[in-house]
């Protein structure tokens, strides 16, 4: 279809009035456009899609030398049994010596070092962190949770270093003196360093989530006669679990990928706390082996991949915690919209 | 902006950070590089040297990895690096491969590593030998009152495995076996110094540099750590810090003066200041 006269007028008219697109296109231009807006798209899709592939290709990476530590051996039976002693002696062993000859690749112990950190560390956080939260959504007057609140965010910004300094020049030797114990770079020292390295991000998503579940539901329950205690415990803290949980487990997460403040802090001692209930034992975690082993490590020996290995345990392990809470917040999010 | 005026200044940055790049690599493509890779214990020392014969010659660049004994072999046999540190002396697969491949490796003796076992200040104990040390770290010996100290728990300190000071005391104090799973690890030797001073109960190993007021260094088989009895052999904790050339180098080439360095004045005032023993005394 050629231009017709009328066309030209057209455009010359609204050329004149300002317009410098045309107003009607030719089939050559319209195909052009449409070649552009699909090339565009694809080039924006590209480029949110980079952070999903690093994600892939980070796993990938990581499990691609890890499978060199699992699988050894030419026929199916002996990959199959070499596969099944392995994963026993990591599961199963608490002996980690991969510089001795012979090396012993148990990880026991350092899955267990992460786990007391973590747990020891939520235990402290959680009851701080929420009763926090409660107090920022409901307690304190404005303009006081207009000061508290940046300051909690301030923990947040500390580099983790710091804190790490902080655990052993001063938590360390006060832990020895208090409580008599011989040393005090031990389970309690990280978690408590860890415990207020997570409270700003239990107080921020707790808060949220307190304050999604909307002035209706409170109003309700005042209304009906429950004193504000009751209301905080029985209805809103209860109306919020899903964010709240969310928030536990995103702190879990910033306790577990922690390096540097339990590889200071911790005492990295290869063992599980003799009783199980002795926090003032040293432990090392799963973060502190990769960082003290894995600058060191001679490329492609076994120790190299087995240092994979707990790369890949923590990667899994985050990765589980990461998709649950982004489960519960999503439930949270729904609920809160509910009229 | 107007938006051609914008693409006037981007343009023009562009050019101005394209040419800095060219000129930077033209400029180095001039100098003489040097290699050297290996252990990260004698690591500190060649890049003290390093540092001290960029300033003295500007024409001259030496890169210093770290990256362990066995990779600076290795490095060494391939040809991919000029000279290599190494803490301990080169074994027989690596010296026969070597030979293989047509040079002799030639090793020189740049320093004297020691290291000296440390306790808390307050600890009465003065003296142990290294069998009391082994047994120690084994976990065999659990108390200090056992070997003459105080009714108190011991508290042991070890460097990661990855640490030339760690694999001296593993070669010549635990024999090669496993240390106890109890003890606690740190990450370098001032760490090592902070965590000895502040524990009463501690016990630890440091290089000799590494030494002050707030810890006391232990005698050993008899012996008290000194740079006299490291460098005649007498203290069993004392191994030479090496480093292998592919055969002599020529002299008066870079390759001899860096290993010739240490025999320097400048260049015993850098190991001494790394905390190691030089192998002579001017």
């Amino acid at each position: 279809m050629s231009q017709s006269p009328e066309d030209s007028d057209r455009r010359a008219a609204a050329a004149s009035a300002g317009f410098d697109r045309p107003l009607l296109l030719t089939p050559r231009e319209d195909l052009l456009g449409y070649v552009g807006s699909l090339t565009g798209r694809a080039g924006l899709f590209l480029i949110a899609a980079s952070s999903v592939l690093a994600v892939f290709l980070i796993f990938v990476f990581i499990a691609r030398e890890a499978f060199l530590f699992f699988i050894q051996g030419e026929t199916p039976a002996e990959i199959a049994e070499f596969l099944w002693n392995r994963v026993c002696e990591v599961f199963g062993s608490t002996a980690w010596y991969p510089e001795q000859d012979p090396a012993e690749y148990g990880m026991l112990a350092l899955i267990a070092g992460s786990f007391y950190v973590t747990f020891g560390s939520v235990l402290v956080a959680v009851p701080l962190g929420l009763l926090t939260a409660v107090c920022l959504s409901d307690i304190f007057p404005f303009t006081l949770r207009q000061v508290a609140k940046p300051v909690v965010e301030l923990l947040a910004a500390i580099p983790s270093v710091a804190y790490g300094f902080f655990a052993v020049m001063l938590v360390k030797p006060w832990l020895q003196e208090t409580f008599g114990i011989p040393s005090g770079a031990n389970v309690l020292n990280a978690s408590l360093i860890l415990a207020v390295m997570a409270v700003p991000t239990i107080v921020s998503v707790s808060e949220d989530a307190l304050t999604a579940v909307g002035r209706p539901l409170r109003e309700a329950s005042y209304a009906l006669g429950a004193t504000r205690a009751e209301t905080m415990v029985r209805v809103v803290i209860p109306a919020a679990h899903n964010g709240i949980i969310a928030a536990v487990i995103l702190g879990m997460m910033r306790a577990v990928g922690e390096t540097m403040v339990v590889w200071m802090a911790a005492g990295n001692a290869k063992q599980i706390p003799h009783p199980w209930w002795d926090l003032t034992e040293s432990v090392r975690t799963m973060t502190a082996t990769i960082a003290q082993e894995g600058m060191d490590t001679a490329r492609d020996s076994m120790h190299f991949h087995s240092l994979f290995t707990i790369g890949l345990i923590l990667l899994v392990f985050t990765f589980v915690l990461n998709t649950l809470s982004e489960f519960l917040l999503g439930r949270m999010k729904f609920r809160g919209a509910k009229p | 902006m107007r938006i051609k005026a914008r693409w006037i200044v981007a343009g023009t940055l562009g050019a101005i950070l394209v040419a800095g790049v060219l000129a930077g690599s033209l400029g180095a493509a001039e100098k003489e590089s040097l290699l050297v890779q290996g252990s990260t214990t004698v690591g500190p020392i060649a890049d003290a040297f390093a540092d001290a014969f960029m300033r003295k010659h500007s024409n001259v660049s030496v890169t210093v990895k770290k990256t362990g004994s066995g990779d600076g072999a290795k490095a060494l046999i391939d040809g991919r690096c000029d000279v290599a540190d190494l803490s301990r002396f080169m074994k027989q697969e690596e010296y026969t491969r070597a030979v293989e491949k047509g040079f002799l490796p030639v090793a020189h003796v740049v320093a004297m590593d020691g290291v000296s076992v440390i306790v808390h200040p307050s600890n009465p104990v003065k003296a142990l030998t290294t069998g009391q040390i082994r047994a120690m770290y084994r976990g065999k010996i659990a108390n200090w009152k056992e070997v003459g100290g105080t009714d108190q728990e011991i508290v042991l300190y070890s460097r990661d495995t990855s640490s030339g000071t760690y694999e001296t005391i593993h070669k010549l104090v635990m024999d090669k076996k496993k240390m106890a799973p109890g003890v606690e690890y740190v990450a370098s030797n001032p760490d090592m110094h902070k965590h000895v001073s502040t524990t009463k109960a501690a016990i630890g190993y440091v290089g000799l540099g590494f030494v002050d007021e707030k810890v006391r260094a232990l005698r050993v088989d008899g012996v008290m750590p000194s740079s006299r009895t490291i460098v005649s052999g007498k203290y069993p904790i004392a191994r030479p810090l090496f480093m292998w050339t592919r055969g002599f180098p020529k002299p008066g080439s870079l390759i001899y003066a860096f290993v010739t360095f240490h025999l320097s004045e400048e260049g015993q005032e850098i190991i001494e200041a790394k905390g190691f023993i030089p192998v002579t005394n001017y």
